[in-house]
């Protein structure tokens, strides 16, 4: 490989930025996942169907199976990692494990980066809504009610809470 | 909505996940998350044939790639690697890398290691192979003939296994039936398909001989000595970390073939190799392929609806190698006439070998297919006897006060209450409202369905199951064991060791429970930890509904042998009688007494202050226990009689209403009502977690899911567009009940639930399809009821109905 074959990107991170040396061919989700050991976003795929892979890129969802690194040059980028502050969980969080959205929790990040997306822009969905928005997220687990649930949860929890709520860090 | 009141404190209690924050955090490690300095990545060059023979490999071009450290044909690896472990007795060989032939479209037949995934698959662009292609062996039926090319070789034939098992005497009982119900009946093909693949990381340690092996398998402790043959290493030398699993529902017991891959190429290399299945790896090579088959099925049923006899002649079709032997087809002899008095039964077992991918474990494990056929057959005499099916079940269920009951095979039914679970479900079901909803609906030219079925979930498997097929003494494994180590710490906390892996299920939680029930301690303050196999003790690991089991069990056995010790701590430093001592709230009591010692006060004494303990007692406060499985029996030498092997039996009842298009074939669900009797319910929220999810995969073998082959061979679903599992547009709300019935030979009561959703949803949806179409005369032998297939059933009944 020669030199000139490599690009350097800037990428802001969950608030964080970072330079890489990346191939053009690098995918975004192995420049976050081997490069930046943010390990909480998971292949299922590689093909884009199953959403495992969501990431947030200047606020909207993205499959990282599907982007090149440099793609997301100069841009902001939120990962699951991106969500909780400090100890405390964000909202969603909090609500997927009250309601226990999740089972094996490998398609959990992309499901949390999917909702949290959904409720920036609609804090108040319905569950038609709801469904409309995971409809490009598999999960294998749960038979997906719990996940809904979850949401609706962390709407109204979002909804009834004050402006203080931690939002994430990327977006 | 449990319907019995609980005694207990913690067990039965609606807590959060233990496991759950690490998870939805991003911070739990699962495989493909290791990464160790100098890890190599690996790829894997897949067979285009279905059945070629390998005539040469040219792999120089790919070992000058930059970054390349090894590129190993299989008859390269054989020099590290011996062929994969197999369950079976016929000799069917499979190796890691094909040698010298493939037998499937999609085998691996060359694997590269190299610094990158992407500099991997460069290179295995870059290697030439000359074929010779072969005819392939792609029907069923075809396979089974005497000239049909052969799958192996050194096999008599594609016929892997044939054998009849007759229990009781069937031939008279059809001789008295008034009616036989014969229906052929086709399942598909599905697979497991988890959202994580399948993978391993080996690290080989030249020097030592060790190896370090952190993969997605379930079963440690089996396959750390079983892997250890096929890589030539002495099973002591081999060390299996227990890592996050990111679903399995069977598919990841062994996945054998992705450590296999690693550790060679760490041991051609020294360097850890990673070797992750992408998803096409996955769907076209898993060796997780499940149940294929086509039943001659009847029911011998009096004139009053008495069901008498079963015959089952089943022709399954295993794909290419046999790993499991027949294991999807023994284990449903546990439950395979279902919560019915049949007094007979005869099981024809047919293994056919193909040029697919082969067969392994996928929820349910054979016995989901059991329970459809059961279920087609006890609808069959519903519509043709005019009994309505609510009143056929009851007239043939085992009663309350027949348990426990041999059923005819020799397995044994611990407990159950299948009226009270059909009661609990009618009572939900509102049947009235939708019975009116179907006639009105009708009369609009809308076609809603009311689908029903009663299926007993067997849970806990026995090791028996592998080998009781073949004829002859007792000579296979045995032991199904698991073990849990209970630590009290010199402060009194207390932490619970694990020597089986996560694998999407709720181990952490379950014996966060137990302890809490043991002891009375908050659950959320046991610490929960896992170990690997170096230092392990005996544990199967997860399978075959078996944790909840098995983990309250072990926990129950470990925290005797704790409480024992801190009862002679504590009457010695109390001066009390041994007898007189109890546990609770986190204290050991005088019983009647208000004397008491905390569990920091006994662990203080235990660890640090010697001269305060009884004169012969070591240091420390800590028990471990191996629990067996809570009662199996030998299968007789004839096989007349196949022992207790899934004694710990569950039952539920769904009740799913549908609506189908007749112009379009879609099938929509307007409500889905499940009640499942899994005895004490340990956790509600993950025990109906696990409910819906499976339920969800049923619906998805009802309706979409199955794996497809071409004429050629070729795999057509090697990608998630291709082989559709249902998402949040397909899967309805779910409403759970629980009835809750205890087994008399469990800790607390539990029976396993990790599989009873698949194993009932497939019957129920098909009787509500059917029901729907029912004014068209169609009658559902096959799955998944596509739409394609529905518009074409509907539109040869309307041709037939002028």
């Amino acid at each position: 490989m020669q030199d000139e074959d490599f690009v350097t990107i800037r990428l802001t991170v969950n608030g964080g930025t970072h330079r890489l040396v990346v191939e053009p061919r690098r995918l975004l989700a192995d420049a976050l996942r081997e490069d930046l050991g943010l390990t909480g976003t998971n292949l299922g795929c590689e093909h884009g169907v199953c959403g495992s892979c969501t990431v947030l890129v200047d606020g909207q969802s993205v499959r990282s199976c599907l982007m090149f690194a440099v793609q997301a040059n100069g841009h902001e980028v939120m990962t699951v990692e991106g969500l909780a502050r400090g100890g405390e969980l964000h909202p969603l969080q909090q609500a997927f494990w009250e309601k226990q959205g999740l089972q094996c929790g490998f398609c959990t990040p992309g499901f949390l980066m999917t909702a949290y997306e959904l409720l920036q822009h609609n804090p108040n969905p319905s569950e038609e809504e709801i469904r409309s928005a995971l409809s490009g997220n598999i999960c294998r687990c749960t038979g997906y009610q719990q996940i809904i649930e979850a949401v609706q949860s962390a709407s109204q929890a979002v909804a009834g809470a004050s402006a203080t709520v931690p939002s994430g860090t990327g977006a | 909505m449990t319907t019995t009141t609980n005694s207990h404190t913690w067990i039965g209690k609606d807590i959060k996940r233990r496991e759950d924050p690490d998870l939805l955090t991003g911070r739990a490690e699962y495989t493909g998350d290791v990464k160790l300095p100098g890890m190599l990545h690996a790829a894997v060059l897949r067979s285009p044939y279905a059945h070629a023979r390998i005539v040469r490999i040219d792999t120089s071009a790919a070992k000058k790639v930059p970054g390349v450290h090894a590129v190993l044909t299989g008859r390269e690896a054989t020099v590290v690697l011996d062929p994969l472990p197999a369950f079976c007795a016929e000799p069917v060989v499979e190796h890691a890398i094909a040698v010298d032939k493939v037998r499937y479209a999609g085998e691996a037949v060359v694997a590269v290691a190299a610094e990158s995934r992407y500099i991997a698959e460069d290179a295995l662009e870059l290697v030439q192979i000359e074929w010779e292609p072969l005819p392939p062996v792609i029907d069923v039926l075809e396979a089974m003939k005497p000239d049909a090319p052969k799958v192996h070789e050194n096999l008599p034939s594609n016929v892997v296994y044939e054998h009849v098992f007759i229990f009781g005497d069937v031939d008279g009982d059809f001789a008295r039936a008034d009616h036989i119900m014969k229906r052929r009946l086709r399942w598909p093909r599905a697979t497991a398909a988890p959202m994580e693949p399948a993978g391993a990381v080996c690290k080989y340690d030249p020097p030592s001989g060790r190896m370090e092996v952190w993969s997605t398998t379930n079963m440690l402790n089996y396959v750390g000595w079983l892997i250890a043959g096929s890589l030539k290493l002495a099973p002591h030398m081999v060390n299996f970390y227990p890592m996050y699993t990111g679903g399995s529902f069977g598919s990841k017991h062994v996945t054998s073939k992705v450590i296999a891959i690693a550790g060679a190429l760490s041991k051609v290399t020294g360097h850890p190799v990673k070797f992750m299945e992408d998803r096409i790896d996955n769907l076209a090579a898993n060796d997780a392929q499940a149940a294929d088959r086509i039943y001659d099925a009847e029911l011998a049923v009096t004139k009053e609806g008495k069901f008498l006899s079963l015959r089952l002649h089943a022709i399954d079709d295993y794909g290419a190698y046999f790993v499991f032997a027949i294991t999807g087809n023994t284990n449903m002899m546990s439950q395979i006439s279902g919560p019915y008095t049949i007094g007979s039964l005869e099981n024809g077992i047919k293994a056919v070998l193909t040029n697919k991918n082969q067969q392994g474990v996928f929820r349910g494990a054979g016995s989901d297919v059991g329970n459809w056929v059961l279920e087609r057959l006890v609808d069959a005499t519903s519509d043709e006897l005019g009994i309505d099916g609510i009143e056929l079940r009851r007239r043939n269920f085992i009663q309350p006060n027949q348990f426990p009951y041999k059923m005819p095979t020799g397995n044994v039914y611990d407990s159950g209450n299948y009226p009270g679970v059909l009661d609990m479900a009618l009572q939900h079901a509102n049947l009235d409202y939708w019975r009116q909803e179907q006639v009105r609906a009708r009369k609009l030219g809308r076609y809603i369905g009311i689908g029903l079925a009663t299926c007993q979930q067997r849970s806990t498997y026995s090791a028996t199951e592998f080998w009781f097929h073949n004829p002859g003494p007792a000579t296979g494994l045995t032991t199904t064991a698991e073990s849990v180590r209970i630590g009290i710490g010199p402060t009194g906390g207390i932490t619970v060791t694990m020597f089986s892996p996560f694998w999407g299920n709720s181990p952490e939680t379950v014996v966060s429970q137990v302890v809490g029930e043991e002891f009375g301690v908050d659950p959320t303050t046991v610490s929960v930890a896992y170990e690997g196999t170096s230092q392990g003790l005996p544990s199967a690991g997860p399978g075959g509904s078996r944790m909840t089991v098995m983990l309250s069990g072990a926990v129950q056995g470990a925290a005797a042998k704790v409480k024992e010790k801190m009862y002679k701590i504590a009457a010695h430093l109390l001066e009390a009688s041994l007898d007189d001592m109890e546990v609770r709230e986190g204290r050991v009591w005088v019983k009647g007494t208000d004397r008491s010692l905390s569990l920091t006060d006994i662990g203080m004494k235990a660890y640090w202050n010697k001269f305060d303990l009884p004169a012969d007692m070591e240091s420390g406060l800590e028990g471990s226990f191996t629990y067996d499985h809570p009662y199996t029996t030998a299968p007789s030498e004839d096989r007349k009689d196949l022992g207790v092997f899934y004694p710990i039996m569950g039952h539920a009842a769904h009740i799913p209403i549908v609506e189908v298009d007749i112009k379009t074939g879609q099938v929509k669900f307007l409500k889905y009502l499940a009640v499942h009797d899994v005895g004490t319910v340990v956790n509600p929220r993950s025990l109906q977690g696990q409910i819906r999810g499976g339920i969800a995969q049923g619906i998805g073998v009802a309706l979409y899911e199955e794996v497809r082959y071409s004429p050629e061979g070729q795999n057509l679903t090697t990608t998630m567009n291709d082989y559709l599992v249902p998402t949040v547009a397909e899967v309805p709300h779910i409403e759970i009940y629980h009835h809750v019935t205890p087994s008399p030979f469990t800790a607390y009561g539990v029976k396993g639930g990790g599989e009873g959703g698949r194993m009932v949803a497939p019957p129920a949806v098909t009787r509500a399809v059917e029901d729907a179409l029912k004014p068209l005369g169609v009658k559902i032998d096959e799955l998944p009821m596509t739409p394609e297939k529905i518009v074409k059933w509907v539109t040869q009944a309307q041709a037939k109905t002028p």
